[in-house]
């Protein structure tokens, strides 16, 4: 079958198997940010925005992205980075496996909810799986960057 | 591992409807279950196409399109005041968000799966489902027939004032439930959904005046956690159950008799 989709902002027409999940298709576009961590819908490595809602890759067929618009790691480049510096300034990355992910899913908490509190991003973050950290190096990140935020973008 | 051989994104109910009726041809609602199959599936039927992602108000009850998904429920407000935030409480532990976005009422409700918090916190409220074919009828009743090659297109939830809880034992923040008890009063009626027994959940339906002229809320939630049959897996044994379920119908009556508080822990 023939989809045609927005990947990072680049409009893609392709024909594909119609069992292809759509972790498949952005791999196949070189979008090799996003990984296959549990295979149960568990883990969050996979997460990509589907029309800006994070979603699991892993779980959704590519045909059903037919006619929407598609996020990975590799099109927030600017916004991960600076994010990212203030998990990797923590230490929080250790394997670094689950950060992609974690990342992705941490800019969509920041979009949807500019300042959160713990509680709000413990839970946000609950589908995301880390099996270096317990998580508190993320944690640690996560405030300097909102601290950083709230000073209007200045260290 | 699934397979699936063909995709159809349906552009009608009854094209739907029709693919359905063949036993290798399945509809797929968020296939986050479905995916943990080894099925092999001639034609997947996609309803995403339909408009029925969206959660429309009448003047008497709140109408959830089958692929309406678990986040959407969790972040409404008209539903949650409803519910006093019962419809939240029952969806917020299940996974991730990126998990919620994908997975649909529809497909919780029609698999009337064991483990679902969602179908435990939809019986204890007045709700109906609409069928493709079979029309209206109660929640309940949908939940104890047998599956078919129907189509679940809404889930229907009326407008009936009432106060109510939603509460749950998890082992890990994240995991299946052990235990989920919804309880709701409205009306002259009480109603107490427990599911995760592991078999799927069931409702108890308590004259109001039984609570209202209640002075042991421990004595009367052991009482009717004794009426419910459970059953033992991994997660924990009948035992443990039926005592986890007295804990938690206490529970949740408590936030109901103290003016049915937002669920806020």
């Amino acid at each position: 079958m023939q989809i045609s989709l927005t990947l990072n902002g680049k409009k893609i027409t392709e024909e594909i198997a119609d069992d292809l999940l759509l972790i498949d298709f952005v791999r196949n576009h070189g979008c090799y940010s996003v990984k296959r961590g549990c295979e149960t819908s568990n883990c969050g490595l996979c997460t990509v925005f589907l029309d800006e809602k994070p979603v699991l890759s892993c779980s959704v067929l590519a045909a059903r992205a037919d006619g929407h618009k598609v996020d990975t790691l590799e099109g927030l480049q600017e916004e991960a980075e600076e994010f990212g510096s203030f998990i990797a300034g923590q230490g929080a990355e250790q394997c670094g496996f689950c950060n992609p992910g974690m990342i992705m899913n941490a800019i969509a908490l920041f979009r949807e909810n500019p300042d959160p509190s713990d509680d709000e991003i413990r839970e946000y973050l609950a589908g995301n799986l880390c099996r270096c950290s317990g998580y508190e190096g993320q944690l640690r990140g996560i405030h300097d960057f909102l601290e950083y935020k709230r000073k209007g973008g200045a260290r | 591992m699934l397979k699936i051989k063909q995709y159809v994104k349906a552009e009608s109910l009854e094209q739907a409807y029709e693919l359905n009726q063949k036993k290798t041809n399945r509809i797929i609602g968020g296939m986050l279950w479905l995916k943990m199959s080894t099925a092999q599936i001639q034609t997947a039927i996609d309803l995403s196409g339909l408009g029925l992602d969206q959660i429309e108000e009448t003047e008497d009850a709140w109408k959830i399109g089958c692929m309406v998904s678990l986040r959407d429920l969790e972040l409404h407000e008209g539903l949650n005041e409803l519910s006093c935030n019962m419809v939240r409480e029952s969806v917020r532990s299940i996974v991730g968000v990126q998990f919620r976005n994908l997975a649909t009422i529809g497909g919780s409700i029609f698999g009337r799966f064991g483990f679902s918090d969602v179908l435990t916190c939809f019986l204890a409220l007045d709700t109906e489902v609409e069928l493709y074919k079979g029309g209206i009828i109660s929640l309940e009743e949908f939940a104890k027939m047998e599956r078919d090659n129907d189509i679940l297109v809404r889930v229907i939830v009326k407008k009936t004032p009432g106060k109510g809880s939603y509460q749950s034992h998890r082992n890990t923040k994240t995991d299946f439930p052990v235990l989920a008890v919804a309880a709701d009063r409205y009306g002259d009626e009480l109603k107490v959904a427990v599911g995760a027994r592991p078999m799927k959940a069931v409702c108890l339906h308590i004259p109001a005046e039984q609570l209202d002229a209640c002075t042991d809320l421990k004595k009367f939630a052991k009482e009717l956690a004794t009426q419910v049959p459970m059953g033992s897996n991994m997660r924990g044994s009948a035992a443990y159950r039926t005592h986890l379920a007295e804990v938690l119908i206490r529970r949740a009556l408590e936030k109901i008799t103290d003016g049915g508080e937002k669920n806020a822990d």
